[in-house]
């Protein structure tokens, strides 16, 4: 544990350069003339149009993006841990799946009159599929003993499946060319749209995910030998499993709704911390925790500046990092 | 149920589907006795065993635990007076012995009573009956299938539970460590039920539970239990029963029926 002391500096660091850094180039300094303005630190000058772009604009977007990466991967390493599959994630369970067929439904096909914000119809959709798939699991004995960690993945898959088609039949339904172009773009991460009032519900989401997992180390531990093990020595599978489940959801179909679809860091960087910090979730829980969270803002910051003068869906980013080390932890599960 | 018992069944019975599967099975175990499960594949052995590990519900009968019934009790409760190792307990996860073992710890912990002195010490004793205190830093993966199973025995034994159960240890173990396992089993304190294939095995118990289709056929001592007529009668095949000519508990030899 003695690099824990360090993570609150990490952050912080993650999050400066997340503010730091971005389309148009402003200087460093002005940079923390406006974070020290902001704070009560100092009194300088700053011109108006850096401060909002500074503090309006990418501190709000790094502290989502580090509240959404933290969450991603706690979520990921509780599937992960619970359903006792390495390549569980938070949208094995139809959340992203449903969240996208959520989004279209009201920016497309127009449900909800105008009322209902995209976002909102990410939530529902999120939410309604992972019901879904929660329910086709149930009724195919998921919830009993070893088989139910088989069965909650095939039924997620069959919910993704039909989610996405779902979401395919909106778009060739009614969609413009640049419709398409705008859900495309939403469905693969976007954070632009990020104020200071989605803070107000990335923290405590995050918080929650965090302060959970972490009152549950010992639980998730005890998963180690499959759900029947971790009955034998006292923990009530049941419980565990509807509480830190459902958070997992919740936390992810808030995310979604923010943030869009970003997809593999709830795979990768669970994985990642367990060849840095081992398996025992006392450590595995914070490191994934601050990990996910400078992944995250790293990501965003590289999909801001990688093209010039032209931004990329945060998910292409997480996905050209993702997708490869997706590949490296099958191989790797293949030699065990 | 009397009052010295530590483990008594009454009636338990469990169906699924309408098929029975346990039927009215009655017991009552003394401290620091040893019960075998003895029957053939299917005949409810393993059933039993989870039900009294509280893994699964009796639809019928009751189980008490010390004097307590099982179905009012919390699983961490349960968890503190009974250890189960059961058959295949596998994990991917890269963990050590000792994490593995410290796993016992768990219904003893919660977030308000963190790991202290006691645990390490019933962590390392554990780790000393089963003989592995020299390999607390091996990885899990890197361990024999007889290894295994003393991790498994000593994370049960982590546990510090009056009642132990064993779902057939000694599968998939040569001789030398099937052997090894049934020492250490007979010189544990706990009151242990242990469901065993080897009829020489069995042998070395307090007394033996023979089931076919869910029912109990003979309970008893050993030597009264493990006659040719009831072996014959449960596994069908011709057994008999010739004397060791070492002067030991007698040996088995077995005939399909003809």
């Amino acid at each position: 544990m003695r690099w824990f002391w360090l993570s609150p500096v990490v952050l912080a660091a993650a999050l400066m350069f997340g503010t730091a850094i971005g389309e148009t180039r402003i200087p460093f300094a002005t940079v923390i003339d406006v974070l020290s303005v902001k704070l009560g630190l100092s009194h300088a000058e700053v011109d108006a149009i850096d401060m909002s772009v500074i503090w309006n604009y990418r501190l709000a977007r790094a502290i989502v993006s580090a509240c959404g990466g933290a969450s991603l991967a706690l979520s990921g390493l509780i599937l992960q841990a619970l359903l006792r599959n390495p390549l569980a994630e938070p949208y094995l369970l139809g959340i992203s799946a449903g969240a996208s067929a959520g989004a279209v439904s009201v920016s497309v096909a127009g449900i909800g009159a105008g009322i209902v914000s995209m976002s909102a119809g990410a939530f529902a959709g999120g939410l309604t599929a992972f019901a879904l798939v929660a329910l086709l699991a149930h009724a195919a004995g998921g919830s009993t003993g070893a088989r139910g960690a088989g069965v909650i993945i095939l039924a997620g898959i069959a919910g993704s499946q039909m989610f996405n088609a779902l979401t395919a039949l909106i778009i060739a339904q009614s969609a413009s060319a640049e419709q398409a172009r705008g859900i495309m773009f939403w469905l693969l991460g976007n954070l632009s749209g990020i104020r200071w009032p989605d803070t107000w519900l990335a923290l405590p989401m995050a918080g929650l995910g965090l302060g959970l997992s972490l009152w549950h180390v010992r639980s998730l531990d005890a998963f180690t030998f499959g759900a029947d093990s971790a009955a034998s020595i006292g923990v009530d599978v049941h419980r565990t499993q509807i509480v830190l489940i459902g958070t997992a959801t919740l936390i992810t179909a808030i995310m979604v709704s923010l943030a869009g679809a970003i997809g593999f860091v709830g795979l990768v960087v669970p994985h990642a911390m367990r060849i840095l910090v081992g398996s025992r979730h006392s450590r595995l829980v914070p490191a994934t925790a601050l990990a996910g969270a400078v992944f995250l803002v790293v990501s965003d910051v590289v999909s801001r500046i990688a093209l010039p003068g032209q931004v990329l869906p945060i998910g292409v980013v997480t996905a050209l990092v993702g997708a490869p080390a997706f590949a490296v932890i099958m191989i790797r599960g293949r030699k065990q | 149920m009397t009052s010295t018992s530590v483990l008594d069944l009454t009636g338990v019975s469990r169906t699924v589907n309408g098929k029975i599967i346990v039927s009215d099975i009655d017991l009552s175990l003394k401290p620091g006795e040893t019960l075998g499960l003895i029957g053939p594949n299917g005949s409810g052995k393993s059933t039993l065993l989870n039900m009294i590990a509280g893994l699964v519900r009796p639809s019928r009968g009751e189980i008490n635990i010390c004097g307590h019934s099982m179905a009012h009790m919390r699983r961490r409760k349960i968890a503190r007076h009974i250890a189960f190792v059961a058959q295949q307990a596998d994990t991917g996860e890269r963990i050590t012995v000792r994490d593995a073992v410290e796993l016992g710890r768990t219904p003893w912990l919660s977030a308000l009573r963190p790991w202290g002195p006691e645990d390490d010490e019933a962590v390392a004793q554990a780790l000393g009956v089963v003989g592995m205190q020299t390999m607390v830093c091996r990885d899990w993966s890197s361990l024999s299938g007889g290894e295994r199973q003393r991790v498994q025995i000593a994370r049960a034994l982590a546990q510090a539970t009056p009642i132990l159960l064993l779902d057939e240890p000694t599968n998939h173990l040569d001789i030398h460590h099937q052997i090894a396992i049934l020492d250490l089993v007979e010189r544990l304190p706990a009151t242990i039920v242990i469901a065993l294939h080897d009829m020489h095995h069995a042998l070395r118990c307090d007394r033996i539970l023979a089931m076919k289709n869910g029912r109990c056929i003979a309970l008893g001592p050993p030597l009264e239990v493990l006659t040719p007529e009831i072996i014959g009668e449960i596994f069908a095949v011709e057994a008999m029963r010739i004397p060791d000519p070492a002067g030991g508990r007698p040996l088995f030899s077995f005939r399909s029926l003809t």
